[in-house]
This record gives C-alpha cells, structure tokens and sequence, in this order.
C-alpha cells in the first residue's frame, strides 16, 4: 500500500493546472510503480497468511480487487482530475468552506500519522538481525517489546522526522532510484523460498494447512485490495498528482503500484511466512517480523531493502502530516508542524499495534477520508443534473459548509459503530459509506443546503 | 561518459539482484554466495543508478 501520492511540485495550487505544466503519461506510471511498493507490503503479504487466506483468494481477489481499483483511478479519479485540475484541497475548499477543509486537514494528518508509525514499525525490525537479543514484536503485539525496541524506533523515527524536516526531495529521489531494486528483492524473496521448500507450485504454497480458520474470504482480499488506497482514488486525494495528465487514461497508470506491489509484492512477501511456517514451525497467527524473514532469506540487502522501503514511503508521510498540521494552524513553522507529526508517528510505532493491525488499518483510513470524495463526485457529474450548485461554499462566501460535514460524519460515524459493535471488516465499508455519504449530500443539499443559482452549464 | 558506463552497470546490478536467487531456486548456488552477490549487486545499483535514472 501506499501513503500517498507525491506532491507534484508546489505549483497551481490554487488555479487550475496550465496546459504547459502537463505531464505525458510515462511520469504517472514509474510513481505509481514506486509508490506502492513500499515497507508495509512486507506486513501485508504475511498477514494474509496469518488471516488463513486461501490461495485462490490471493491469487484471484488480489487479481480482482486491483484491477478494480485501477478501473476506479482511471474511470473516477483520473477523469475528475483531468477536468477540474484542481487539488484535492482547493475543489474541496470550493465545496466545504476553507474552515471545513481544516477539520479534515486534521483527519488527514493524524492518520498520516499512524500509517507512518507502520512503517517506523516495519523499518525497526531490520535492526533485530543485528541484536538477536532484542525482542521482535509478532502479529499479536501491541505493546512495545521492551526498551531496545523503543531504542530502535526513537532513532529510526527521528532520523526519518529530521530528514522530513529539510523537505523531502533527497529521499524521493532515493525511493525513484530504489523502486525497481526493491521490487527485485521481494521477487528474490519468493525464488529463494520456493528454491528451499523445493516446491514450485504456488498454488499448494498458498493453500492454508487443512483446520486453519480462514479469516479473510475471497470477497475479502477483493474488498481490501480494492480499497486499500481509497483514500487516493475514491477518496480524490490522488486529484492532485493526476491534474498534471494529460489524458485521464494516466489512471491506468496506477495499473504498475497495484499489479507490481499490490499483487506480485503482496504474494513473494507471503510466501516468505509460508516458509517459516513449514519449516521453522511458526505458529501463523504470531507470524515473525519482517527483518529477520527477509535477512534470511537474501541478507543484508533484504534488510537494506526494509529501511529504504519503510524510509523512502515513511518519509513523504511524515512530511504530508506535517502540511495537514500545519494548514491547521498556518503560523505553525513547517519545521515545527513536522516535528509534531514525527513524535506522534514515533509513539505510533512504537506500539507495534497499528502495524500488526494493518489489515483493519487501512480500511478505517479509508472509510474516513474516501467519503469527501464522494461529494466532489456527486458535484462534478451530478450537481447540475440533480439541481444542487456546484462549488456552494465559493458561490455563497461561507467557510464552512455544514452540509458536508453532515454528510461526511453521519455515514462514516455508522460505519465505525459497525466496525466496533459488529465486527464488520473494515474494507467493506469505505464504497458503502462513500456512497451513502453521496447521497446524503444531495439529500441534505436540497433540502437545508444554501440556496444558490445552479449552473446552466459547468 | 559517466551515463554510459553508469547504466550498463545498473543493469548488471539489476541481473545481479534477481540471477543468484533465480540459480539459487534450482540449486545451482549456495544461499551465502547468492547473498553475497546480491549485496554487492545492490550497492553497485545504488551508486549507479543516481548517475544515469531520470528523476521527473
């Protein structure tokens, strides 16, 4: 998965993108690809393992579920994209009021937060090979494994805060140069493995021992891999990467993170707990850190390959956590904003809980943040169809649109009853309450929405 | 000049993440040799790459 897209310079960020500054579609697709082979890929793969995932589920859900969400960013999020060339921030500022946008701004920046905890989490068990004393956390971990453990994630956690802190140009170029070496290590990661099991078929490999309870079905692994990233597609954060296309078929460009790191990295990284499992009798539900399965299996550049992929996409995070306090409190210097989001995703990761969690983590995120994107869909292509205004918030001068914030925290305030009282995987519910967020929205926009002219045309 | 030196050996770095480990899975290789390589491969990659990847 992916913490976000690049930022795409600082420009335009309040206008609509020049022709000049476009962008062919070759720039879309080595960011896609490098984006979303990132540390947390070496959690995921492994914990559908740990969940009892069967091997049709992995092999076809995962199949299923990111060709879905290619189709979402070319079809939804590309398409808006290339028609507003907005950021995500400004159209919503146009929707929502500039008062409204910090309330997210906050959403935002404190889960950046904790998805870069993860990876502060994922990068710390690359020390463990180096200090066999020290206390490994295991799926079932939520708290720190004991004062070495800390020690790692306050060092790692700082360097990563100090670089964000300076912009992080350097490490994205780092990440750029790494993104193809990095996808050959987790292909190296499955060859060795396959080469020491002496067994080539994937499909047994991938089959749960007969009695394992198969926590996650196929609709499942279809659902989770679908809406991983819905905060960027359904969730628009991607409009501001994807305003600089030049052709909404750039969103097929998203076809290289998902396929390359979603599908193939997901799958080697699995097949590194299949092997502890088989051979070294692992109870699959504990599972075992990433940094020591790596380090066995390719050495030290498995663990070089934990640090930069954890670094290079923990980096990017922190920073943009950063931003989304800082727009909170625009006095706040950047570097002070940055160090505020560092110690919160250094307490993050510290507790190996959110990265162990990963699987429910990343549907939470995007039941949170996708919803907004539903109302910029329903302004986009329905507003003037279904007689609501387009862009309220600018048309009336209001800076806060209680409309949307109605429509934003009913629907998502059900769905996390739902998660919490009923136990609904939480990947299930980011396209339920976009779409009843959606509807919401026009509902409410029609009945105590501000009274304004509707266009006769966009 | 740089450039075109620096790409063939990001290339036979590349070769040298994924060959061992490919040798490895048919038993052609020891695990600590193909580590070996694959860490030698690595920072080959690191040093070459920067001198001739486009970084849009």
């Amino acid at each position: 998965m992916s913490e976000e897209a690049p930022d795409s310079g600082s420009e335009y960020e309040r206008e609509r993108v020049p022709d000049r500054a476009l962008k062919g579609p070759s720039a879309f697709w080595g960011m896609y690809a490098g984006e979303h082979t990132a540390g947390t890929e070496f959690m995921i793969g492994p914990l559908f393992v740990s969940w009892g995932a069967s091997a049709s589920s992995l092999i076809f859900g995962l199949l299923i579920g990111n060709l879905l969400a290619v189709l979402t960013w070319r079809f939804l999020t590309a398409t808006i994209a290339t028609q507003q060339r907005l950021t995500l921030y400004f159209k919503m500022e146009k929707i929502a009021g500039k008062h409204l946008v910090k309330i997210y701004n906050l959403a935002n920046g404190i889960l950046f937060c904790f998805l870069a905890g993860s990876m502060i989490t994922v990068s710390a068990t690359a020390v463990g090979p180096f200090f066999p004393t020290m206390k490994m956390p295991t799926f079932e971990s939520t708290m720190p494994t004991g004062p070495g453990w800390i020690m790692a994630c306050v060092v790692i956690g700082v360097a990563m805060t100090l670089v964000a802190m300076k912009g992080y140009g350097v490490v994205a170029k780092v990440g750029h140069y790494a993104a193809p070496w990095m996808f050959l290590v987790f292909i190296a990661c499955a060859l060795v493995t396959l080469g020491r099991l002496d067994n080539y078929n994937l499909w047994e490999l991938l089959s749960p021992p007969p009695g394992t309870p198969e926590q996650i079905s196929f609709l499942g692994i279809v659902f989770f891999s679908w809406f991983c990233n819905a905060a960027m597609h359904i969730g628009m954060a991607d409009l501001s990467v994807l305003r600089f296309a030049k052709s909404p078929n750039a969103g097929y460009a998203s076809a290289a993170g998902m396929f390359l790191g979603h599908y193939i990295a997901w799958i080697c990284a699995a097949l590194l707990l299949v092997y502890w499992v088989r051979v070294h009798g692992v109870d699959p539900s504990t599972g075992k850190d990433p940094g020591t399965m790596v380090n066995d299996a390719v050495g030290w550049t498995g663990l070089i390959c934990v640090i930069i992929a954890g670094w290079t996409t923990a980096n990017p995070t922190i920073y943009r956590a950063g931003l989304a306090f800082q727009g909170i409190a625009p006095s706040m210097p950047r570097n002070v904003s940055t160090m505020i989001a560092g110690a919160v995703c250094i307490a993050a990761g510290i507790f190996p809980a959110f990265a162990m969690n990963l699987l429910g983590f990343v549907g939470i995120y995007g039941t949170i943040l996708a919803p907004i994107g539903a109302i910029i869909v329903v302004d986009h292509f329905f507003a003037k169809s279904l007689g609501i205004p387009s862009d309220p918030a600018e048309q009336s001068g209001t800076s806060f649109n209680f409309t949307v914030l109605l429509a934003w925290l009913i629907p998502v305030g059900v769905a996390m009853y739902l998660y919490r009282f009923h136990d609904v995987f939480a990947s299930y519910l980011p396209l339920p309450t976009s779409i009843a967020c959606g509807l919401l929205y026009v509902v409410l926009s029609k009945s105590i929405g501000p009274k304004l002219a509707i266009p006769s045309s966009r | 000049m740089i450039k075109k030196i620096a790409r063939p050996i990001g290339y036979l770095a590349l070769l040298g993440t994924i060959l061992p480990p490919l040798l490895f899975m048919f038993h052609t290789i020891e695990l600590a040799p193909m580590q070996g390589t694959m860490f030698v491969s690595c920072i080959a990659w690191f040093v070459a790459a920067p001198l001739w990847m486009k970084t849009e």
